[in-house]
């Protein structure tokens, strides 16, 4: 068996040597931190140094077969940005349609408590229903960006369209010029408000709130570039996939797919 | 999917779906207000270039009264936006950094432009006046009327040919300039895609129409006011003819309102299904009602039978009044219905929502009174300085005027 003190013994200023060059290499780590990565990457490669973020072509696809209303994404949003009651960042809405194709469309709170009871007084037996997720449409010709008199909304060159609070006057244009109803003015700040896609998070290589809260996997983010993502796969798959009000013209970057011709 | 269509009621209905989001009308009774002044300057404006510009003779004697009469609302028309602002203090980023794509951009600076010119043709029209009250006071005002008068006296005929010409050009292009101030005021509404009851080339030309039938209206039913108030004679020959230029400008207006109604019915794309539920839902009585058959059809009528009946003066001076207020309350019904009505249907193309003004608050009635307010107080200092009525003016020579 190795005797320890034996083995230092044969040459202690050697075995002094070693000790101290551990505990400074082990110090200089403290000093200099290696670039380790502070959250777990959702996104490949954003987290990389020669990840040009600007170059990205980001998507987000909502798959209407498997949201089930349960509201998660409406409250990890609400949670992420202090949403002010009866405003929405974004909100679930529920399609009913009967066996007379009447259709009904309901979003209580915008769907923040999850859709835990059916829908009651209806006339006649229902058809079928589903669920639809409505958030920022992210827009590659925005009116928003459009109509602000002062360029506090923008668009990024990554295609993020946010809004500057320092710099929007409150004028509620961009809240008008929105043809899917995703702006408001928050009572707090008085400023323009609207869903950004989480781009802090995404900054950083992660994913949307909502996303990463929702439990089937129904919203899903990612950079159209990378032909090894899950929106590139889906995108380029044959499903059916839409965006909402296309003779809007604003070319949304919020794809939905097995969108229904009854939503808006 | 349309039981919220018949007369206003049952507006929250089975089918109706309204996004969350589109509960809030966001532009509310100061957005209201804003056009409506906009619109009273221009028209105003026009009255004076009626008489400066196309020789209309017989308006002379408003002239002078319509110029002061856009300048005092035209001071309050920024009011209502800063009101209405949600960060006022920041409103002069839209003139240091303004967004050129942004219709609303230009407002400012269109705004200013024809402030300047406003004044400026008023100073000269009235620099003779003013020269002559700078001679006749003292102490202060001598200071003040000399600043108003240019500094400069020469009232000689050379100069005020010069002058002439000035108020000539300053009027000739004002027309324009109060054309673009009121139909961009249109653009702004007109230019929204998402709104299928903006947008639509034809509001330009709509606002425009309204606010030279709200600018008229307004003048007349002043004038006649301010001249039985002072118990003075009213010009009949200046009233009959306004109120030509009253009916034949409102028959333009009426008529585009109309058409605009009636082609999106005709050609009855999806849009009209929402549009369909929202003017015979919550526009219902305010579109229809008010603004249609009682303050359009009636002041139609009634102006068509001052203008083509020979009827006594004393009968013309009764109704004028009357029919100029019906006009200028239909102006305000048609500022409301366009503003609001746009925001009572929601994207969602399932639903509509209703509105009542708050009476507190920076946007609430209250609020909106002590604006609307502020002009007739503009004007009573205002006709201090500048003497309204010709035979007010300071004697002496009296051809000079211009």
């Amino acid at each position: 068996m190795l005797n320890i003190e034996e083995e230092i013994n044969k040459d202690r200023r050697g075995f002094i040597k070693k000790v101290l060059g551990g505990a400074i290499a082990g110090s200089l780590l403290l000093v200099i931190p290696l670039r380790a990565k502070e959250y777990t990457e959702r996104i490949p490669g954003m987290q990389e140094e020669d990840s040009v973020f600007t170059q990205k072509n980001f998507v987000f696809v909502v798959d209407i077969t498997a949201c089930i209303g349960c509201g998660s994404c409406c409250i990890a949003d609400k949670a992420e940005y202090q949403v002010p009651d009866g405003y929405y960042r974004t909100w679930v809405e529920r399609y009913i349609i009967d066996d007379h194709d009447k259709v009904y469309v309901d979003s209580p709170d915008g769907g923040l408590g999850g859709y835990i009871q059916p829908r009651e007084g209806l006339p006649n037996p229902v058809r079928d229903t589903f669920f639809v997720p409505k958030l920022c449409n992210m827009c590659k010709k925005p009116s928003c960006v459009q109509v602000c008199p002062v360029g506090a909304t923008y668009q990024t060159d990554d295609g993020f369209v946010l809004v500057d609070k320092t710099r929007c006057v409150g004028c509620s244009y961009c809240v008008q010029a929105c043809p899917y109803s995703v702006r408001f003015i928050s009572p707090v700040s008085h400023t323009a408000e609207k869903c950004t896609w989480c781009y802090h998070r995404v900054r950083k290589g992660l994913l949307p709130a909502c996303v990463s809260v929702c439990p089937t996997g129904a919203r899903k983010f990612g950079d159209l570039d990378d032909p090894e993502s899950e929106v590139w796969k889906l995108l380029h798959q044959p499903h059916v996939i839409s965006v909402l009000k296309p003779d809007m013209g604003n070319e949304p970057a919020l794809h939905y797919l097995g969108l229904r011709r009854e939503v808006v | 999917m349309n039981a919220a269509m018949h007369n206003g009621d049952a507006v929250s209905a089975l089918t109706n779906f309204v996004f969350p989001n589109d509960f809030h009308v966001h532009w509310s009774l100061m957005i209201v207000l804003y056009p409506y002044i906009t619109g009273i300057v221009a028209g105003a404006f026009i009255v004076s270039s009626l008489y400066h510009v196309f020789g209309i003779k017989a308006l002379r004697p408003i002239s002078r009264f319509s110029l002061i009469f856009a300048l005092a609302f035209l001071c309050c028309a920024t009011w209502p936006l800063l009101l209405h602002l949600g960060h006022p203090e920041r409103s002069f980023s839209m003139f240091l950094t303004p967004n050129p794509q942004s219709a609303m951009a230009g407002f400012g600076f269109i705004y200013t432009a024809y402030l300047i010119l406003l004044v400026h043709e008023i100073l000269f029209i009235y620099r003779p006046t003013m020269v002559r009250l700078w001679h006749k006071s003292s102490g202060f005002r001598r200071h003040f009327y000399s600043f108003l008068a240019f500094f400069n006296d020469n009232l000689s005929p050379q100069a005020l040919r010069l002058d002439n010409r000035i108020i000539g050009f300053l009027a000739g292009l004002g027309i324009p300039m109060a054309c673009v101030l009121h139909g961009y005021v249109g653009f702004i509404f007109g230019g929204v895609k998402a709104n299928p009851l903006w947008a639509t080339p034809l509001m330009p030309v709509i606002f425009l129409l309204s606010a030279c039938v709200s600018g008229i209206a307004g003048i007349i039913l002043v004038y006649v006011l301010i001249m039985k108030l002072k118990g003075r004679h009213v010009d009949m020959d200046c009233i009959r003819t306004s109120l030509k230029f009253l009916w034949g400008f409102f028959i333009l207006d009426f008529v585009f309102e109309m058409l605009e109604v009636f082609s999106h019915a005709y050609m009855a794309t999806h849009h009209w299904h929402v549009l369909e539920n929202l003017y015979w839902g919550p526009l219902y009585t305010t579109f229809w009602f008010l603004q249609v058959k009682i303050f359009s059809i009636i002041p139609f009528f009634l102006l068509g039978i001052l203008c083509l009946f020979k009827l006594k003066d004393q009968i013309v001076l009764f109704f004028a009044p009357i029919v100029s207020l019906m006009i200028l309350i239909q102006v305000l019904l048609m500022r409301w219905n366009v503003v609001i009505g746009g925001q009572l249907m929601s994207n969602s193309t399932r639903g509509q929502v209703s509105f009542v003004p708050e009476w507190h608050g920076r946007e609430g009635i209250i609020a909106a009174i002590i604006v609307m307010t502020a002009p007739w107080i503009i004007l009573f200092v205002l006709s201090r300085i500048f003497p309204l009525w010709l035979e007010d003016q300071p004697t002496e020579k009296k051809a000079s005027e211009a």
